[in-house]
């Protein structure tokens, strides 16, 4: 291990120590607002490093290092920022909510950055060890924060994240090995080679099933169909900000470790893998909007949101997997990439503006929203128009990324997965604006206004705004995220 | 200059809201150290009152500049003028480009005239009235976009965000089942713009260009990864929706029966009006192989929205049900002068095409008109059923007047707007489509039937005891009622103005069936 090495890990190792720091902190103040703030402030450390790496990686190209098991490269680095940004947010936006907990509060917030750490660790490991190793560094904290308020329903959920989580580890795991054994490797490029070698679909029959079994772990990391049985009742019982933390970074995580071993990995044979992707997507998008129909509590709701955004997004993957014709190769990938930006914004603002209404209400019934728009009305319109996002409706940053999405399955040749994708958009109105008509048509008998602390509403604004510029001015960030699929695609 | 016109609504929407903001940060500083008194011009009235003399205010600007825009294009140069070009997303290179033809300019004032409209119906709002002004003025800037985009993703854009600013017009202020109204509203509309954006995906995949005007030049389509005719009919599918035509129509009448005036004068003035400008300048202008082929569809459904929506009509025992059916009947003739373009390969008269788009414009002000007036009628009596009024006209001799005048512009009588489109629209057709037309052109006798039977069983016979009370227009009720009129009137007797222009703006259209 070299000093370059270290430099490399700079970013989690830094994270790694603003998470000890706050669990010293802890022991001695009892001031939350000020572990809150140290957290917050941290967060600017990893960033000034991820920052410094990016400006290298920019001149010098993409760094290998620590006895080559990860990679510093745009793709490495835009994903770090991504988690840095929304774990920024969550922490804003949970300050209200953490003053509720009786005991542990400085461990929250330390929890939420350690598997903060998993993630960035993710976003970079190119070899199967450490991906798996990562992968356990994120899915632990998460378990203890599902179940962090310690009630009846937040037990289960931490429970059965963890039942669930170990679960599809070991799938991952059998595959990996199987992946192993074919290909004497545990470097992604090292596989590639030996898969494109091979001669059949992926290299040989154990690697079918390897990669099979790799897409089902992951899949339920990024609550993809088949493997979403578990987000509902976690997403319902969990604390809403680590609700809203899962729905976004896990995601977000779970998508980039996925894009980079199938890209690099079995980037040969994208045909054979793609096509399953693209059903996947299908069913997805389709049986996420058709259960979140059915649902009365918000946060079930957001759930099945959540999985049929995983699908919108899969149409991106298979994009990316089914031959891209010449001159708009990366596409796919680039526009996966935006839409996870784009989604983190919205679905953290929708999540906030949750927060900030059902801390006062105690009710996370759709019913419990009724006429909000007059006791709440910033809260309110910040949901409202992130629910428009989220149906995919102009101005927003989601109907950027569905926009960028679909173009890439329609250069990709497939159309039918774009209808399927803009069928199930229209669909899934439904159920959103039944919650938009909660807030606004539907009258209360009480007229108190519910206010909000400033923390949450900054975290509301940030997130809001962030959701109206991607909407208007979607080009910086399409820039970067292209940037970043840049390095990622030379692999191949 | 189309900046301007586009977004006034919109900027004053915004300054409502912070006018609002701003009244409340104020009246609590000086409630909290109580020695400040809120200064005066704040403090005019109450807060509606101010809202709406704002929106008054911004709505009049906008009819100015629209009217500006329309008195400026040039017809003797034609073609698309008062340009503004950007680039916008550079990526996907999609543009911020704006623009108006001969076809447009005249939608423009139709919209800038039914905003001013609308917020005069709307003057007696109390409930939320603010939030309502404000939607009101969103959607006006959305419907002013839609006809001024040149670019596909700009006209995408504001196609949808129309959408959430008339679901929430009608579910807060409507009446009866509006909740209802309003989802099958906007579930019909997203639907079809669904398909719109896997078409002009399609379109931009083989071309690399979301440019309207180049797309509208296209000579042959050659590179597709859809054949052209599934990509013409994800456009149709989404533009007949909003049209409406048969058999999609049904969202129709229930959106505008349980809309609020304002709402209603919106969705039928300019809202559907989309769906014709967009066949127009969409599928007939970027596939005119495809529409010619497809002819006898587009004549087909528009003589069965013609025919079936004024038989519905004559069944109608609500006032806005019935106007509502009216314009399912009166769009259907869009449809049908749409059909007659280049369908003989040596008829390439424009008659028809213009006549299908002064149909457009005289449909929004008659029909536009004819909601004011239905529902000043049902704010003042609270009553739609048409058996329970009579007698209305000793009450509401103003009111009694003009509708008169509007009924029989919609019938078609000559000297107002609607024969002369009507005339154009079969003129144009009969030639090519003979049965069909002649078909349709029975519909006038219907609609004769319905809107006189109609305006006699609500205006005409004994005064009924209990609309005693009932009184007649408003000022700010009788402004929109006649400056309607007046365009009604202008069109009728001498057409010219706007024929010309429309004849210069389908022009180029015709020209690429040659």
């Amino acid at each position: 291990m070299t000093a370059h090495d270290l430099y490399l890990l700079a970013p989690p190792i830094a994270l790694a120590g603003v998470g000890g720091l706050v669990v010293l902190l802890d022991l001695v103040t009892r001031r939350t607002g000020l572990v809150a703030a140290v957290s917050l402030l941290g967060l600017l450390l990893p960033a000034a490093f991820a920052l410094a790496l990016w400006g290298d990686v920019n001149t010098g190209g993409a760094m290998a290092g620590v006895f080559d098991t990860l990679v510093v490269d745009k793709f490495a680095l835009f994903f770090q920022f991504l988690v840095l940004a929304v774990v920024a947010l969550v922490i804003l936006g949970a300050a209200d909510y953490v003053a509720r907990f009786q005991r542990y509060k400085g461990e929250f917030y330390a929890l939420v950055l350690f598997s903060a750490l998993g993630m960035m660790l993710l976003a970079a490991a190119t070899e199967l060890v450490s991906m798996y190793i990562s992968l356990e560094l994120t899915s632990l904290p998460l378990a203890a924060l599902a179940a962090f308020l310690r009630d009846e329903r937040s037990t289960e959920a931490g429970l059965k994240f963890l039942l669930l989580s170990a679960m599809s580890s070991a799938l991952l795991l059998y595959g990996m090995v199987l992946v192993y054994g074919y290909t004497g490797s545990t470097q992604l490029g090292e596989i590639a080679q030996a898969v494109a070698a091979g001669g059949q679909p992926f290299g040989s029959p154990a690697v079918l099933a390897g990669g099979v079994l790799i897409a089902a772990g992951f899949g339920f990391k990024i609550a993809m169909f088949p493997f979403q049985m578990w987000t509902p009742d976690v997403y319902e019982g969990a604390p809403t900000p680590v609700t809203a933390y899962l729905s976004v970074a896990s995601k977000a995580a779970g998508f980039a470790v996925l894009l980079r071993l199938f890209s690099t990995a079995f980037g040969a044979v994208s045909l054979d893998w793609g096509m399953l992707f693209a059903v996947l997507s299908a069913l997805s998008m389709t049986v996420g909007n058709l259960m979140a129909m059915g649902q009365s509590n918000i946060k079930r709701l957001l759930a099945y949101s959540t999985i049929a955004h995983a699908g919108y997004i899969l149409v991106g993957v298979a994009a990316m997997a089914v031959r891209e014709p010449a001159g708009s190769e990366g596409l796919g990938l680039s526009s996966v990439l935006f839409y996870l930006g784009a989604y983190a914004a919205t679905n953290l603002a929708a999540f906030f503006a949750v927060i900030a209404i059902t801390n006062r209400t105690g009710n996370d019934q759709v019913d419990g929203f009724a006429g909000m728009g007059k006791k709440a009305p910033v809260v309110s319109a910040v949901l409202a128009f992130s629910l428009v996002s989220l149906i995919g409706i102009p101005p927003t940053a989601g109907f950027m990324g569905k926009l960028y999405l679909f173009n890439a399955a329609v250069r990709a040749d497939l159309v039918w997965l774009a209808l399927v994708g803009v069928v199930n958009s229209a669909v899934s109105a439904y159920y959103y604006l039944r919650v938009v008509k909660a807030l606004y048509v539907s009258s209360s008998e009480s007229r108190a206004t519910v206010p909000s602390s400033p923390a949450v509403r900054l975290a509301l604004g940030v997130s809001g705004l962030g959701v109206l510029f991607l909407g208007i001015f979607p080009a910086p960030l399409l820039g970067l995220a292209e940037a970043a699929v840049a390095t990622l695609l030379s692999l191949r | 200059m189309l900046t301007a016109v586009v977004f006034t609504p919109l900027a004053g929407a915004l300054a409502i809201l912070l006018l609002a903001w701003l009244t409340k940060v104020i009246r609590w500083q000086g409630g909290s150290a109580r020695r400040k008194p809120t200064p005066g011009w704040l403090k005019a009235g109450p807060r509606t009152q101010r809202a709406r003399s704002l929106a008054l205010l911004v709505s009049v600007a906008e009819l100015l500049l629209s009217v500006t825009v329309f008195l400026s294009y040039d017809l003797a140069q034609g073609g698309l003028q008062l340009i503004t070009r950007a680039d916008w997303i550079v990526p996907i290179n999609a543009q911020y480009y704006l623009g108006v033809d001969g076809l447009s300019a005249p939608l423009v004032l139709l919209n800038g005239l039914l905003g001013l409209c609308a917020v005069l119906a709307s003057w007696n709002v109390r409930r939320r009235a603010k939030e309502h002004f404000i939607w009101l003025l969103v959607l006006q800037t959305a419907v002013m976009g839609v006809f001024t985009s040149l670019d596909f993703v700009l006209f995408f854009v504001f196609w949808e965000l129309e959408l959430i600013p008339m679901y929430l017009l009608i579910s807060i202020w409507g009446s009866g089942r509006k909740e209802y109204s309003a989802l099958k509203f906007l579930a019909f509309t997203i639907f079809g713009s669904a398909f719109m954006l896997v078409g002009l995906l399609v379109l931009y995949f083989s071309t690399g260009t979301f440019d309207m005007v180049a797309l509208g030049q296209q000579k042959e389509w050659s590179n597709l990864i859809l054949p052209v005719q599934v990509v013409f009919f994800l456009f149709f599918t989404a533009f007949a929706i909003k049209l409406p035509s048969w058999p999609v129509h049904t969202w129709l009448p229930d959106a505008h029966t349980d809309a609020p005036t304002a709402g209603s004068v919106m969705l039928a003035g300019v809202l559907i009006k989309m769906g014709g400008y967009g066949l127009i300048r969409v599928c007939v202008t970027m596939f005119p192989e495809v529409a010619r082929e497809y002819a006898w569809l587009l004549v087909a459904l528009g003589v069965m929205s013609v025919m079936y929506g004024a038989v519905v009509t004559m069944r109608q025992n609500d006032l806005k049900r019935m106007i509502a059916y009216s314009s399912i009947s009166h769009m259907g003739l869009v449809l049908i002068g749409i059909s007659s373009v280049g369908v003989a390969a040596d008829r390439l008269s424009p008659v028809g095409l213009s006549g299908a788009a002064l149909q457009m414009f005289t449909h929004g002000t008659i029909t536009g008109l004819l909601f004011l007036l239905v529902g000043f009628v049902y704010e003042k009596a609270h009553t739609r059923y048409i058996p329970d009024l009579g007698g209305l006209a000793a009450r509401m001799p103003f009111l009694a007047a003009f509708l008169v005048m509007a009924g029989l512009a919609s019938l078609g009588l000559p000297g107002l707007s609607g024969f002369v489109a009507e005339l154009l629209v079969f003129l144009g057709t009969f030639s090519v489509w003979g049965w069909p037309t002649a078909i349709a052109v029975f519909s006038i006798v219907l609609t004769a039937g319905y809107i006189l039977w109609m305006v006699q069983r609500v205006m005409f016979g004994p005064a009924l005891r209990r609309y005693d009370h009932v009184g007649d227009a408003t000022l700010a009720e009788a402004i929109p009622v006649v400056l309607l009129f007046i365009a009604i009137l202008a069109v009728g007797v001498y057409p010219a103005w706007l024929t010309d222009v429309f004849t210069s703006g389908v022009a180029p259209i015709i020209s690429r069936f040659g």
